[in-house]
């Protein structure tokens, strides 16, 4: 059985700009997710935002990491194709005795190198972020902050990584982990990983997998830490109120989260969240109508023009949280392994940090990293027609007729984009979704569905009755009429 | 004696209409605007009709289903029995609007008819 | 082969929608002198909403007789065919709109741009979802729209579930909660937040009364239930101002819930031109019938103002291809 120099368990954004990461040099790599689609977990929540680095506490892997991560998610989202885009953040008070805390933010995130902060006041804010509270009365201006498709980019990671020899299974729940011999030398033992698609080995595993975590790491008996899910609703707006915000809009940290924002999305819609509550169900993704109301009192305090008639849709996620900081080790009870938990906010920030990371952690635990001649570092930029202009979309057309067959009107998202993004790895509708944004529009697919079950029926040799939502037991429909 | 109520959908009205029974037999009937209550309300108790639309499969077709209905009401308590008999069915060449798939379906002098067009030139420049 | 820079086409009467109301709209500008016509439809036949509605009710007005959705737009297809006048263009998809009148649309292999001396918007509604109002609970597969709904039983022959609820009372909820029936599948209640139905008193008889099916008044969804397929809902009384009753929640296991809250008109276009838009409704604002606050661009149908019954769109709609006739005429 072929022996993997590193399996990586889990595919959301840790572990996919992981296997990026380590694709860059001469080892064998396999990555398991649990779910049917990569991103399908935790990162499939995140709302997209590329932090500065500010409320973190100088000495952290948070803060350390996120201030990397931003500099370096710039380069990486340039060489995927993916876009990334700088729009700053504000972190906005209304009291005079709040503005000893945004001075104490600054100075904090100025230890860890977040470049070009300034504390901004009302005639800034007024004129840079008009439907901003007038009550507010400073803001502290980062920048450097910068919001990306989440689940594009753990798309765009792992395809890349697949192009440079990751090897990826989905569908592939970690149950065992076990070390086959116990000479306590990194590298040296080998690490029996079963899965729901069978028995794997390598010498060194990554555990990268979001909420499940501890579970995994107690499967080699290292339980010193607990994920406690962290549930955060959040409320997408109608693009028709893009330009809300100009900024990411923060109030006042209070307590373990950064409070309720005020976001611009990548795709263009305006976002508001998250709340913050603990619970113990790692499956729990249901939003509630307190959790409405909380969001919406509290954003309507940095934005009062928000109304509730503009959701048109909302979610929640769960962040995989332990403690307050990142716990990226390799653990000494377990030579080979290493821990990559904890992965909250600002985890999608940090990660191509926490790549580097996980990465020197295996390197000075005995992986010899030698580097690649030939790289792939860049891939074509995904066609997506709404984000193009007119004189593009026509010359594309005239390459492939496909471009011009529009299946979701919403988004304006062509059969070809879709056939590609089922080329590229999507199995479900959720898959497509988060790849192209077909049924991510305003009618959520209703126009669009029929025709996308249908290509993806065909382009998938399946059953229309076999496509899902995302994954076996979400099955869209229960039974066909057919002939005898 | 029985009264039993029901709605009038001859019309948008809507009357409500109470028929007074004896011996199973309507002796009165109130409440109705105009005469075409009056013929509702009796069939409705004595032998109540419904026009059923569905759809046929079609095979080798631009479509993978036909609709079709029955081009007079038929009797509401064979309704299921009608939806197992249409699906038994399978169109396999173009129909015309109108056309009959079944003649006398179920025997109730009722035919089983084409709604949807199948004969549309698509697109034409001038 | 098309270039990027092809000359903008002109063309005297540009349509956009090839259902009923467009439809009918061709016909009367035609009727009406317009000799140039072009139907811009996005769907790969004529017909709209109309080709999905296979249940009777339609024509009593127009026709004198009750037709079915399908019939009625064979119709309207057989009047427009017959016009050589119309040029129908199908699988076309107006992407941008200026408010010139300068539309462009793309085909599969075709991108093309118009420019329309009289435009009549005829682009109907679309289904209020899940989303938009906001329902607690999970995300599970197994939540659509009604219209989508009717769409997979009636056109791809795919039963959505075996036990439904169907939330809203309206015409659309209703048809195929009667839908669902007969194709063997058990409706097992009609939450409606109102004390009484918006749907037709036909619909309530036969979609109904008919097959027994529980109607709660004054209801709401609390929550949906279920990982990954809906499990189950838990349905609580409401009061006048829609508050929840304490005490009054019950759960209703099922596999499927159909949404039946309400139709939006699409009118994203028109916005894009800078027409003067009603906020609340999402319609144009109006000074006189199917015009707009730009002359020389009418709307009708559902687009304009989401009507009933279909009888009611293709007589609005005659008056919007009159109005681009006479507003044609007066540009000579």
């Amino acid at each position: 059985m072929k022996i993997y120099d590193a399996a990586i368990i889990g595919g959301g954004v840790t572990g996919g700009a992981i296997a990026r990461e380590l694709s860059h040099y001469k080892l064998d790599i396999a990555l398991f997710e649990k779910e049917e689609e990569l991103a399908f977990g935790v990162s499939k929540s995140n709302s997209g935002i590329i932090h500065p680095g500010t409320q973190n506490p100088p000495d952290s892997l948070k803060g350390r990491l996120s201030v990397l991560g931003n500099a370096l998610t710039r380069k990486i989202s340039r060489e995927l194709g993916v876009d990334f885009k700088e729009v700053g953040a504000l972190i906005v008070a209304f009291k005079d005795e709040d503005l000893p805390v945004l001075s104490r933010l600054k100075s904090e995130a100025e230890i860890l190198g977040v470049p070009r902060l300034k504390i901004v006041k009302r005639g800034w804010l007024r004129k840079n972020e008009p439907n901003l509270n007038r009550e507010a009365i400073a803001a502290l201006y980062a920048p450097s902050a910068g919001i990306i498709s989440p689940y594009r980019l753990v798309y765009d990671l792992c395809e890349n990584a697949k192009r440079n020899g990751v090897e990826f299974y989905t569908c592939a729940k970690v149950r065992n982990v076990t070390r086959l011999d116990f000479s306590g030398i990194p590298g040296k033992s080998t690490f029996e990983i079963g899965t729901a698609k069978g028995i794997f080995k390598a010498r060194y595993v990554i555990n990268a997998a979001g909420l499940f975590a501890d579970e995994v790491s107690a499967m080699v008996g290292v339980s010193d830490f607990k994920i406690q899910p962290r549930k955060g609703d959040e409320f997408l707006l109608d693009k028709k109120k893009e330009h809300l915000a100009n900024h990411v809009l923060f109030p006042l940290p209070s307590g373990e989260s950064k409070g309720v924002l005020v976001i611009k999305t990548s795709d263009g819609n305006p976002m508001i969240g998250p709340t913050a509550h603990e619970t113990d169900d790692k499956d729990d993704l249901s939003t509630s109508d307190e959790g409405l109301r909380e969001v919406f009192s509290s954003a309507k305090k940095l934005v009062p023009t928000l109304s509730e008639n503009d959701i048109i849709a909302y979610f929640a996620g769960l962040r995989p949280a332990s403690g307050h900081d990142f716990i990226i080790r390799h653990e000494e009870a377990a030579p080979g392994f290493v821990n990559v938990a904890g992965i909250q906010s600002p985890g999608l920030t940090a990660a191509p940090a926490i790549a580097l990371m996980a990465a020197r952690l295996l390197k000075r635990n005995g992986l010899r990293l030698r580097r690649k001649f030939i790289f792939h570092r860049h891939r074509r930029k995904e066609v997506h027609l709404f984000e193009m202009p007119m004189s593009k979309t026509a010359k594309l057309i005239e390459k492939d007729p496909g471009y011009g067959d529009i299946v979701c009107r919403c988004e304006m998202v062509s059969a070809k984009e879709i056939e590609d993004a089922i080329a590229r790895g999507a199995t479900t509708l959720d898959g497509i979704k988060f790849r192209t944004r077909a049924q991510a529009g305003r009618c959520h697919g209703g126009f669009c569905t029929t025709r996308i079950m249908r290509i993806l029926a065909q382009k998938k040799k399946l059953q229309l009755t076999g496509i899902t939502k995302r994954g076996r037991g979400s099955e869209i429909v229960k039974s066909q009429r057919k002939g005898d | 004696m029985i009264k039993k109520s029901l709605i009038c959908i001859e019309c948008p009205v809507g009357c409500h209409i109470t028929v007074c029974m004896e011996k199973n037999r309507a002796v009165k009937i109130t409440g109705n605007k105009c005469p075409k209550g009056e013929k509702y309300a009796l069939s409705e108790i004595q032998n109540p009709v419904r026009v059923l639309t569905t759809s046929v499969l079609a095979e080798g077709m631009p479509f993978k289903l036909v609709p079709v209905k029955t081009d007079s009401p038929i009797p509401k308590a064979r309704l299921i029995e009608a939806m197992r008999e249409v699906k038994k069915i399978k169109l396999d060449r173009p129909m015309h609007v109108g056309d009959v798939v079944v003649p006398n379906f179920l025997g109730t002098n009722a035919n089983l008819v084409v709604t949807r067009e199948f004969f549309q030139r698509g697109t034409h420049t001038k | 082969m098309l270039k990027a820079r092809e000359k903008v086409i002109e063309r005297d009467l540009v349509i956009v929608g090839g259902g009923p109301a467009g439809m009918t709209a061709a016909v009367a500008a035609r009727e009406n002198g317009v000799g140039d016509i072009l139907i811009l439809e996005r769907d790969q036949y004529l017909g709209g909403i109309l080709n999905q509605c296979i249940h009777t009710g339609f024509g009593l007005k127009y026709f004198k007789e009750i037709l079915t959705g399908p019939e009625y737009a064979a119709r309207f297809i057989e009047k427009v065919e017959n016009i050589p006048e119309v040029e129908v263009s199908l699988r076309s998809f107006v992407v941008d709109l200026k408010s010139d009148k300068t539309l462009t649309f793309l085909r599969p292999g075709v991108l093309k741009k118009v420019k329309a001396k009289a435009l009549i918007m005829a682009t109907g509604c679309r289904e209020r979802t899940r989303e938009m109002v906001h329902i607690s609970g999970t995300r599970p597969a197994g939540v659509f729209p009604a219209g989508l709904a009717q769409k997979l039983i009636n056109i791809e022959g795919l039963i959505p579930g075996r036990e439904v609820v169907i939330v809203g009372s309206g015409d659309i909820g209703l048809i195929m909660a009667r839908r669902f029936t007969l194709e063997g599948a058990k409706v097992k209640g009609i939450v409606e937040i109102e004390a009484s139905s918006r749907g037709l008193v036909r619909n309530i008889v036969q979609c109904v009364e008919d097959f027994d099916i529980p109607l709660y008044f004054r209801h709401k969804i609390a929550k949906i239930y279920g990982k990954n397929r809906v499990e189950g809902l838990e349905v609580v009384k409401v009061d006048e101002k829609f508050n929840e009753i304490e005490g009054l929640k019950f759960r209703i296991t099922c596999d499927t819930v159909l949404i039946s809250v309400g139709l939006i008109p699409e009118n994203e276009l028109i916005e894009m031109a800078g027409l003067e838009m009603d906020k609340k409704t999402n319609t144009p604002v109006s000074k006189e019938l199917n015009k707009t606050s730009i002359p020389g661009i009418f709307v009708c149908g559902n687009a304009l103002k989401v009507y009933d019954i279909v009888d009611s769109v293709s007589h609005d709609s005659l008056i919007a291809g009159r109005m681009a006739a006479e507003y044609l005429k007066g540009l000579k």
